[in-house]
C-alpha cells in the first residue's frame, strides 16, 4: 500500500494522499456553499494527515486561494458576487486585518493572550450562533403572522433587520451597490469591513466566518450575494496569505494541488447547491457550522480544567470538525444532486 | 432612540479612528527566524527540482507558488464547468430572489 502515500519534498513528512483529496472535497463543498476559507475545518484535518502545524496553516492558505477562485467565478456567473463592494470591503478588510495583527504582538509582549484571544473568540461565535437562530425564529414569527393574515410573507423579508437601521445613516459618498441591491453610504461596507478585518487579524484566522454574517445582517446583503462577495474576498486575501506564507517557507505546494484537485470538484458543488437552496437554509446550515466550530474550540479549552481528559477532549475536537465536513458535504451533495434531477425533468418536459 | 444610536455611531467613529493608532504605535515584536532546509536526497525529478527551488531561493519559489495556484485553480474550475455542461446544468442563472 506504499502508492497511497507520497513523500512531500519540503516537509519531508509521507503522506497519505487520497485523504488530502477528501479533504479537499469536503471542505471545498462547505467553503463554495457558505463563503468561507473554512480554516477551522482544514488545518485540524492537514494535522492529522501528518503535517507539522506551521505546514498545515500554509498549505491550508495556499489552497483556499485556488479553490475560492473556482467558487468565485462560479458564483460570479450566477450573479452572486457584488465586485463594487468586495472591493470597497477589501481595503477596509486589509487595513483591519494589520491593525488586529499587530495589536496582538503588541498585545502578546504585555503576557500570554492566546487564551483571551480563544475565549473572545468563543464569545464572537456564541453571539453569531445567537444572530442567525435569532434571524430566522423571528422570520418564522412573521411567517406565522401573515399566514393567520392569509397572506404570504414578501420574498425579500428578513427576520433581524439592523441593515434597515445602519441604512439610514447617509454620510456622503452614497454608493449603490447593484448586484446586492443596496444603497448606503460608502462609510458603512468600510467600517465593518474594517472591524471583521481587525476581529480576524486579532483572532488568526481568515475571517469568512465573520464577514459572511456581518455582510448579510449589518451590510444588508441578500444571503447568495453575502456567500460569492465574501468568497471573492476570501480568494484575494487568500492569495495575499499564500504568498506571505511561501515567502516563508511554510507552504507545501504539492499538497495544496492534491488538495486542488478534490477541493475544486467540490468548490464547484458547493457554489451549484445554492442555486436549489434558499437563503434561509444556507443561514440554518451556517448557524450549526459556527456551533461545530464554537464546540470544537471549547473542547480545547476547558482542558487544562479536565487533565484526565486531555487526551479525550483532543479526540473528540477533532471528530467532531471530521464529523461535521462529512456530514454537512453530505447533505449539501444530496441537496445538490436532487435540484440536479428537478432542473433536468423540468426541461425535458417543456421540450 | 435616535441619540442612542448618536452615542454609538460616535463610539464606533472613535473605535476606527483610534484602533490603528493604537495598533500602529505598538509595533511587532521580533522573533528568531526558524530556517526549514527541504531534504532532497530521497526525491527525484520534478519533486527534487521544486525543493532544490525552495532551497536555493524562496523568493522565486514564491512567486511560482502564486502563478501556479490561480492557473491550476482556473483548469479544475473550467473543467468541472464543462462536465456538468455535460451533464445539462443551467451554469449561467438563479431564479430565486430571496434573502
Amino acid at each position: 500500500m506504499d502508492w497511497l502515500y507520497i513523500l512531500m519534498p519540503i516537509a519531508g513528512v509521507k503522506i497519505f494522499w487520497p485523504g488530502l483529496i477528501i479533504l479537499g472535497i469536503g471542505v471545498g463543498i462547505i467553503g463554495g456553499f457558505f463563503g468561507m476559507g473554512g480554516a477551522w475545518m482544514v488545518t485540524p484535518g492537514l494535522n492529522i494527515l501528518g503535517f507539522p502545524m506551521a505546514f498545515a496553516i500554509g498549505t491550508d492558505i495556499a489552497h483556499m486561494a485556488g479553490k475560492s477562485l473556482i467558487s468565485t467565478m462560479r458564483h460570479g456567473k450566477f450573479g452572486n458576487v457584488d465586485y463594487k463592494l468586495g472591493m470597497i470591503m477589501l481595503v477596509g478588510t486589509v487595513v483591519g486585518f494589520e491593525c488586529g495583527a499587530q495589536m496582538v504582538m503588541w498585545l502578546e509582549r504585555l503576557g500570554s493572550v492566546e487564551k483571551v484571544v480563544r475565549w473572545i473568540y468563543v464569545g464572537l461565535l456564541l453571539f453569531i450562533a445567537w444572530t442567525v437562530f435569532h434571524d430566522i425564529s423571528k422570520r418564522r414569527a412573521k411567517e406565522r403572522a401573515a399566514a393567520a393574515k392569509g397572506e404570504q410573507l414578501e420574498a425579500g423579508a428578513t427576520g433581524v433587520e439592523w441593515h434597515k437601521t445602519l441604512h439610514k445613516i447617509k454620510i456622503p459618498p452614497m454608493v449603490h451597490l447593484k448586484a446586492a441591491g443596496i444603497t448606503c453610504s460608502a462609510w458603512l461596507p468600510i467600517i465593518v469591513s474594517f472591524l471583521t478585518g481587525w476581529l480576524a487579524g486579532i483572532l488568526g484566522i481568515g475571517g469568512g466566518l465573520i464577514r459572511m454574517p456581518a455582510l448579510i445582517y449589518l451590510v444588508g446583503c441578500p444571503t447568495h450575494v453575502a456567500v460569492g462577495t465574501d468568497l471573492f474576498e476570501v480568494a484575494i486575501s487568500g492569495l495575499y496569505g499564500a504568498a506571505t506564507y511561501t515567502f516563508k517557507g511554510r507552504t507545501e505546494l504539492v499538497a495544496a494541488m492534491i488538495m486542488l484537485v478534490g477541493a475544486a470538484c467540490g468548490a464547484q458543488v458547493g457554489a451549484v447547491a445554492t442555486k436549489y437552496i434558499k437563503g434561509y437554509g444556507i443561514r440554518i446550515m451556517f448557524g450549526w457550522a459556527v456551533i461545530g466550530c464554537m464546540v470544537s474550540i471549547l473542547m480545547k479549552l476547558v482542558q487544562p480544567w479536565l487533565p484526565a481528559y486531555k487526551n479525550l477532549l483532543n479526540t473528540g475536537a477533532t471528530v467532531l470538525v471530521l464529523g461535521l465536513i462529512s456530514v454537512m458535504s453530505a447533505y449539501i451533495f444530496i441537496k445538490m444532486v436532487q435540484g440536479v434531477k428537478r432542473e433536468l425533468a423540468m426541461k425535458q418536459q417543456n421540450i | 432612540m435616535k441619540k442612542r444610536m448618536q452615542r454609538y455611531w460616535w463610539a464606533l467613529i472613535s473605535l476606527v479612528l483610534f484602533a490603528p493608532s493604537l495598533a500602529l504605535a505598538a509595533g511587532g515584536g521580533k522573533s528568531a527566524p526558524v530556517v526549514i532546509v527541504a531534504d532532497t536526497r530521497k526525491l527525484d525529478g520534478i519533486m527534487a527540482w521544486w525543493a532544490n527551488l525552495y532551497n536555493e531561493s524562496h523568493l522565486q519559489f514564491m512567486i511560482l507558488t502564486i502563478i501556479i495556484i490561480p492557473v491550476t485553480g482556473v483548469i479544475f474550475g473550467v473543467l468541472a464547468d464543462i462536465v456538468m455542461g455535460w451533464i445539462g446544468i443551467d451554469l449561467k442563472s438563479r431564479e430565486l430572489a430571496e434573502h
